[in-house]
């Protein structure tokens, strides 16, 4: 079973969900929980633990200047501009390079190899005894997360119960954070701004084909725009999370809210009950 | 001109609504521009009239015909996207994981692959009382966000170039629409939160712009949930030499204007809208300093 738990709109709490929910199956049965959201990472804030990093690499291309004649080729066929061409050298910049190894494929002198590149690292710790956590970190500066994520996903690819948390937004790191998983937990808060990016989220998830549920953090009971969105579109609200500074602060000091408040451990089990039945498993 | 991006790193710091109220504040004329294109919420708070709209073209998409598709797999054994995969005895194209690099189409044998061209959003001009505001919407799970982002900076530049503010409501993360963003912008006012999240990720999205060129600042919103946090990122900012601008104030009255469609400037007198008063001021004589060094 793998659960991505996403939102379209950041900060609704989606790290909260993930970490809650990671911990409260962790008290029963074996979990890896991944952190998909390499450019912000947050969820190592909420389960410290000594870790291991393995660097994640692309591979980019190294042209022979000695063999290459400068033909042109593999500027020609570059579709993101990354090689330039000049009368007395190639220019390369890396930070368009999307490494397809097309370059590698055209040139006619075979004159350009590939050799990796760092663009970030995935590391593993074991916070608890029943949880492993794995958590891509994009290098800064770099622009491409899709290796990151791809990358953490693999380490976790044999696991069988596995928690995903995607970054905000809509666009390729989301694709590939939920690609492949079960079921999606949408995270959402009552605003226009919630319920706006909610239903771009809710867009995503269908065209991949992932059933989808969910969960309103910080309600403040104002729900009904959201309440008719999710009854509209035969979405489930699996579970509400009311605005409590309590909550707030449990959350800002990177503490778990069913380790401070234990009756939460039953919520969230049966949130997990409630993903299991999205995807028709028992 | 002055180029100045409001980001924040961590997502939902509250990036859109201190923007929105910035517009309304500060002087003289004044182009728009919402660069958080998969979830773009500007024009929610700035009830824009639309102008035009004009198609945006991603990267071409690789396109198999099934007719004349061998199914050799050459296609897929050399796509890095995953991108191509088998289906009955042919292959197909995911145009959602497709980048569109076009390896496929060089290594078919038999010319079943065409690079077509494809529409993955629109970018949108429109009117605000403020000035023009460029906005954009990115198809759902559609890549070259980064792209979009320089469409709709260049269409700003382009049309209203003689305005004295160009303000940027700016994605949240450190990656390439981040990065798109804040290249080429005068200063970057870094909306954060007093949490663990907020200052680890305010440290990453520095990290980036200290790459780049701009002045950065920063803004601590609802800062008074957690005043032992709001003082370790003062004293972050203080030894990093960034100067922290503005302390934003928890207000349910902020909740309220967004489900009223304001900016928190318009909706009464609050502690929020006092306290971006004052940011909007601190922020004036920052960038004015720093126009005069140049």
């Amino acid at each position: 079973m793998k659960i991505a738990v996403a939102s379209g709109k950041g900060g609704t709490g989606k790290t909260m969900v993930a970490a809650n929910l990671a911990f409260t199956l962790s008290q029963t049965c074996q979990v890896t929980l991944v952190d998909c959201d390499v450019e912000e990472p947050n969820l190592h804030l909420f389960f410290p633990a000594p870790a291991t990093a393995k660097d994640v690499t692309v591979p980019v291309p190294v042209i022979d200047e000695k063999i290459c004649d400068r033909c042109g080729k593999c500027g020609e066929f570059c579709q993101y501009g990354a090689l330039t061409v000049l009368r007395d050298r190639v220019l390369f910049f890396p930070e368009l390079c999307h490494s397809c190894g097309g370059c590698t494929l055209v040139c006619p002198k075979n004159a350009i190899h590939e050799e990796p590149k760092r663009v970030g690292i995935v590391t593993y710790a074991k916070p608890l005894p029943r949880l492993d956590l794995v958590s891509g970190y994009l290098d800064t500066g770099n622009p491409f997360a899709v290796p990151v994520i791809r990358a953490a996903k693999t380490a976790t690819a044999g696991d069988s119960l596995v928690i995903l948390d995607a970054s905000p937004g809509t666009s390729c790191p989301v694709v590939e954070t939920l690609d492949g998983c079960d079921a999606c937990i949408l995270v959402t808060e009552s605003t226009p701004f919630g319920l706006h990016d909610l239903q771009l989220a809710v867009d995503v998830t269908a065209r991949l084909g992932i059933p989808a549920g969910i969960v309103i953090n910080r309600s403040d009971g104002k729900d009904q725009a959201t309440l008719d969105f999710c009854m509209n579109h035969d979405l489930e609200v699996m579970m509400t999370i009311p605005f409590d500074r309590g909550i707030a602060t449990i959350q800002s000091r990177g503490d778990l809210l069913c380790r401070v408040r234990t009756e939460w451990l039953k919520a969230f089990s049966a949130l997990y009950g409630k993903c299991c039945a999205l995807t028709g498993a028992e | 001109m002055i180029r100045l991006a409001v980001i924040s790193g961590k997502g939902g710091t509250g990036k859109t609504m201190i923007t929105a109220a910035l517009a309304q504040l500060l002087p003289g004329t004044l182009v728009l521009a919402d660069c958080d294109v998969d979830a773009a919420n500007l024009e929610l708070l700035l009830n824009p009239k639309l102008i035009r709209t004009e198609p945006f073209m991603g990267m071409k998409s690789a396109v198999i015909n099934p007719a004349i598709c061998i199914g050799c797999g050459e296609c897929e054994s050399h796509c890095r996207f995953n991108a191509i995969f088998p289906e009955g005895n042919t292959y197909r194209v995911s145009p959602l994981h497709c980048e569109g690099c076009a390896v496929c189409n060089y290594v078919c044998p038999v010319q079943a692959v065409s690079m077509e061209p494809r529409q993955t959003g629109e970018v949108k001009y429109s009117q605000t009382e403020r000035g023009h505001l460029v906005h954009a919407r990115l198809v759902p799970g559609a890549g070259n966000s980064g792209l979009l982002v320089h469409a709709v900076k260049k269409m700003a530049l382009e049309q209203d170039r003689d305005c004295d503010l160009f303000l940027i409501d700016g994605p949240p993360g450190t990656g390439c629409p981040l990065i798109s963003t804040i290249s080429g912008v005068d200063a970057v006012l870094i909306v954060t939160e007093p949490s663990v999240s907020g200052l680890h990720d305010l440290k990453r999205v520095v990290a980036v712009c200290r790459q780049f060129r701009p002045r950065v600042l920063v803004a601590i919103n609802r800062f008074d949930l957690d005043e032992s946090l709001a003082e370790s990122i003062r004293q972050w900012c203080t030894e990093e030499s960034i100067p922290v601008v503005g302390e934003i104030p928890f207000d349910p009255v902020v909740i309220d204007s967004v489900r009223k469609g304001v900016p928190v400037t318009r909706a009464g007198d609050s502690p929020a809208a006092q306290a971006i008063q004052i940011l909007k001021t601190n922020l004036e004589q920052e960038l004015t300093i720093h126009d005069n060094q140049r």
